[in-house]
């Protein structure tokens, strides 16, 4: 049959088609669709950086103009993954810089990026305009600098929450004079202070600027100014929230806020006195998300910030909110879609404040379009959990930590097995889950039957063996990433369902019971699996193979087994 | 092997000392009233004799190993073999509170049961070194059993714990205290190690726990030197091989402290030290110049 289309058309046709899936989805169509989709792929995103190798991207799509990176596990937020494990950026830069001299934006998530990686983008690309670096680290403001100064169209860098050498804020001022086109700046993870002078001409200059994070080095007294060169801002991240009370500030920063006509998301508020809030009240009614997760400000104070927010849709805030507080939020807030409450004090014992499992109920109550949920707390109910399950069964991403490990539901001295079953039984389109509490091998039996479109799972402290994880990779159809610690899981299970694991993004394991004989075995038998063992006491071989391996990262891929693997990384080789 | 061929260079090194510079007094020789070294790297290159460096190293009996007792060398190493606790490792000790079940075997890499020096020396180290026993405010922590967490346990990012760990107090009677945090990643290198790693101060309640950690953590790296000629790498053997070193002082363990200023590890007690401590370097004892009188001098004008 004859193509009833020239490629030409084929192209423009595609070039409404963006979505990674529907991308990927038209590609195995037939040849001829796949050649014109892969000349005419614009943007990229490559979940796990070793799933595939720099070359292999560039073979098939010349053109890209877009990069997304992710490098480590998830985990590795939490200081599971050693350092030197792995992430480095640079052999893909390096290969782009060659590939790509077109590439306009780089987000980069987990990965390492030394200053000589940032240096050879601000050199490599000529019009580069997006640089994101979310949790990444290895580089310092030197790299910054780099990048401030030969990237002549940057329109976005945004560091948030990466770890940068800082050794000072002098890197702000390699931004030339004729850089005008930023269009987001964040800067909240710096330590160092930067040049007020010339933050102030580089916001004054920028008239596109809509995103504006500062660090916490920026003093709140010189808030005004800023504001009053990007009125137009849309989110704004404020420095230490706190001055000695003068009402010539006061007055001057709420005048600012109420110049800013635009604002919709707020963020900062580190060391924030109570007495400046009100100063952002003119803001409020436009503010759809809040990040107050940094205020360490108490309820009351709270409570009269955010039932201001009537068209609060996110809201990030510590425990100091406390139920009450949250019960004036499911009053206030219709609107509210995600919540996230932080622990003030996640280290002690006994709770310092009167956040229970009611104040998220409440929420689950009064807010209809909640769907996104991170909760740490110190007690839960089974009988809650069945509540927010019913209430929410639009949940699509549920994360509950209770603080303390294996914890009861404290009213019936049981498992939280049936509080999570019901989640996962009512809320059909759950793609995200973290399990905490006491939990046995039921609660997985309930996600393997009803969680047909999770797609991240987080399990911590729970079950009873082997039944467990075989529920959940034989039930999940829609698993892509599972992360187990300090779970009795062992090889059974993994080995019964090592295909599923070829369906999946990555699994890790750490401190359960998977035998290094079992990794060794999974490694010959799957080719297209890298099945990481990582163990800092030494070679897993020089044990017992029944020994239990430290930590165990399995994930697919089409590159083979990596070469920049740590001394306490080993792969686990596929036999010929 | 390789490090009796180390130790055996570095003697040969200090053959060619000048008695009279190795005289121990306060300030660097040659000069009359101490100088303080830039802390870039901490280390001195105005090129004295490195023999010199080494004798006051010693002499000083700066060697980490002497610092961690109070100088009374004595050495008590958790790192003798066995399936232990190993907080190098980022294997944190269970909090021991009921309904946690305090021993519960995990997958065979961390134990409850085997304290060694870890658990016991803990609880009577802490009260006499902290000046400021901030675990006596609240009354249900008596004793630093207490503090111990699981490693990554609550799931909180190090950004945000880094943030509330520098939260003003906001009472009294906190002001002495930590508030909040309870965790403290530095980084710590080691010369000569491809890369480094991260400890969180507040797993530890003393030098000597502090100590073993990084023996555990850094120990491959020493012998993995050995390792390629075929020798396991995991015996009893290498490991000591490293306290050896360091009881040797062919490695002295460093901090960066706030002031930018590089201190030998040991000289103050542990809160201070934890109060200050930015970022640790295990560094050969020969570029450990001048280190020894300068802390002696930083210590007392604290004091």
């Amino acid at each position: 049959m004859a193509y009833s289309f020239p490629e030409e058309v084929l192209e423009h046709v595609f070039s409404f088609i963006h979505t990674d899936k529907d991308r990927n989805a038209i590609s195995v169509v037939c040849k001829s669709w796949y050649e014109v989709e892969r000349w005419s792929r614009r943007r990229i995103f490559i979940g796990n950086c070793y799933a595939v190798s720099p070359g292999i991207v560039i073979r098939r799509f010349p053109e890209l103009r877009s990069v997304a990176l992710k490098g480590k596990p998830h985990f590795a937020d939490f200081n599971l993954v050693p350092e030197g494990w792995g992430g480095n950026v640079y052999p893909w830069i390096a290969a782009m810089a060659m590939a790509y001299p077109m590439l306009e934006e780089l987000r980069l998530k987990r990965m390492v990026v030394t200053d000589e990686s940032l240096e050879l983008i601000s050199r490599s690309f000529k019009n580069f305009k997006v640089l994101v670096l979310s949790s990444c680290e290895g580089f310092s403001t030197d790299g910054l600098a780099a990048i401030a100064a030969n990237c002549r169209n940057l329109r976005e860098l945004d560091l948030r929450e990466s770890e940068v050498d800082d050794f000072s804020g002098h890197w702000l001022t390699h931004f030339p004079d004729s850089c005008t086109s930023l269009v987001s700046l964040n800067i909240s993870c710096l330590a160092s202070e930067v040049s007020f002078s010339a933050l102030e001409r580089l916001v004054g200059r920028c008239p596109s600027l809509r995103t504006l994070r500062l660090n916490r080095a920026v003093p709140l007294d010189r808030l005004p100014n800023l504001l009053r060169r990007a009125p137009q801002l849309v989110e704004l991240g404020t420095g230490a929230y706190s001055a000695e009370h003068r009402p010539e500030v006061f007055s001057s920063l709420a005048g600012a806020f109420a110049n800013c006509k635009e604002l919709k998301s707020l963020s900062g508020f580190w060391d924030v006195v109570p007495d400046y809030l009100p100063a952002v009240y003119p803001a409020c009614s436009g503010i759809t998300s809040l990040n107050l997760s940094y205020a360490t400000i108490q309820s009351p104070d709270l409570i009269k910030l955010v039932t201001q927010c009537q068209n609060l849709q996110r809201l990030w805030v510590l425990d100091y909110i406390e139920d009450g507080g949250l019960d004036a939020l499911a009053a206030s807030c219709k609107d509210l879609q995600e919540l996230r409450v932080f622990p003030s004090e996640p280290y002690d014992m006994e709770g310092n404040v009167a956040l229970t499992e009611q104040g998220l109920v409440s929420v689950s109550e009064g807010c209809p379009k909640l769907h996104s949920v991170l909760y740490f707390c110190r007690q839960m109910t089974n009988a809650a959990l069945v509540s927010i399950a019913k209430n929410r069964p639009n949940m699509t991403r549920f994360r509950l930590c209770i603080i303390e490990p294996r914890t009861r539901d404290y009213q019936t001295l049981e498992p939280l097995d049936v509080g999570f079953g019901a989640i996962v039984e009512h809320c059909k389109e759950l793609q995200r889950l973290s399990l905490s509490g006491l939990l046995t091998d039921r609660v997985f039996e309930y996600i393997g039957t009803h969680a047909k479109k999770l797609e991240m799972l987080s399990v911590a402290f729970a079950g009873d063996g082997d039944l467990g994880l075989h529920h959940v990779l034989s039930g999940c159809e829609s698993l892509r990433k599972l992360e187990i610690r300090d779970c009795p899981f062992g090889d059974k299970a993994l080995l019964a369902n090592a295909a599923k694991l070829e369906t999946m993004r990555s699994l890790w394991m750490s401190s359960c019971s998977v035998s290094f004989g079992a990794c060794k075995l999974l490694g010959q038998k799957m080719p297209r699996l890298n099945v990481e063992v990582m163990d800092e006491g030494g070679r897993p071989d020089s044990r017992p193979e029944s020994c239990s391996v430290e930590k165990l990262y399995i994930y697919r891929s089409v590159a083979g087994p990596r070469s920049d693997m740590p001394r306490f990384v080993w792969t686990m080789k596929t036999l010929s | 092997m390789e490090s009796s061929e180390k130790l055996t260079s570095d003697s040969e090194g200090s053959n060619g000392l000048n008695l009279k510079a190795t005289e121990l007094r306060l300030g660097l020789p040659g000069s009359e009233s101490p100088e303080r070294i830039d802390s870039v790297g901490g280390l001195d290159k105005n090129g004295y004799p490195l023999g010199v460096l080494k004798n006051l190293v010693s002499g000083a009996k700066r060697g980490f190993s002497d610092a961690i007792d109070g100088g009374s060398g004595k050495w008590v190493f958790s790192g003798s073999g066995g399936s232990e606790t190993d907080l190098a490792k980022g294997g944190g000790l269970f909090s021991p509170r009921g309904g946690n079940g305090g021993g519960k075997h995990l997958g065979g890499s961390e134990s409850n049961n085997q304290h060694s020096s870890l658990g016991t020396p803990a609880k009577n180290d802490v009260v006499p070194q902290s000046p400021k026993p901030m675990h006596e405010k609240k009354p249900q922590i008596s004793a630093p059993a207490a503090k111990a967490q699981v490693v990554g346990w609550p799931p909180i990012r190090s950004f945000r714990k880094n943030s509330m760990a520098s939260n003003l107090p906001k009472n009294d009677e906190d002001a002495e205290g930590k508030l909040g945090s309870g965790c403290l990643y530095v980084k710590v290198s080691m010369d000569g190690a491809p890369y480094l790693r991260k400890v969180d101060l507040k797993l530890y309640c003393t030098y000597l726990e502090l100590s073993s950690a990084l023996e555990k953590m850094f120990s491959c790296f020493t012998i993995g030197q050995c390792g390629s000629n075929g020798v396991p790498i995991r015996d009893g053997l290498s490991e000591s091989r490293l306290m050896d070193l360091l009881h040797g002082s062919e490695y002295v363990l460093t901090y960066e402290d706030k002031d930018g200023d590089w201190m030998l590890v040991g000289d103050v007690p542990w809160e201070m030290f934890t109060d200050s401590c930015k970022r640790m370097r295990i560094m050969k004892s020969s570029e450990a110049i001048g280190l020894a009188p300068r802390a002696m001098e930083k210590c007392k004008s604290r004091n």
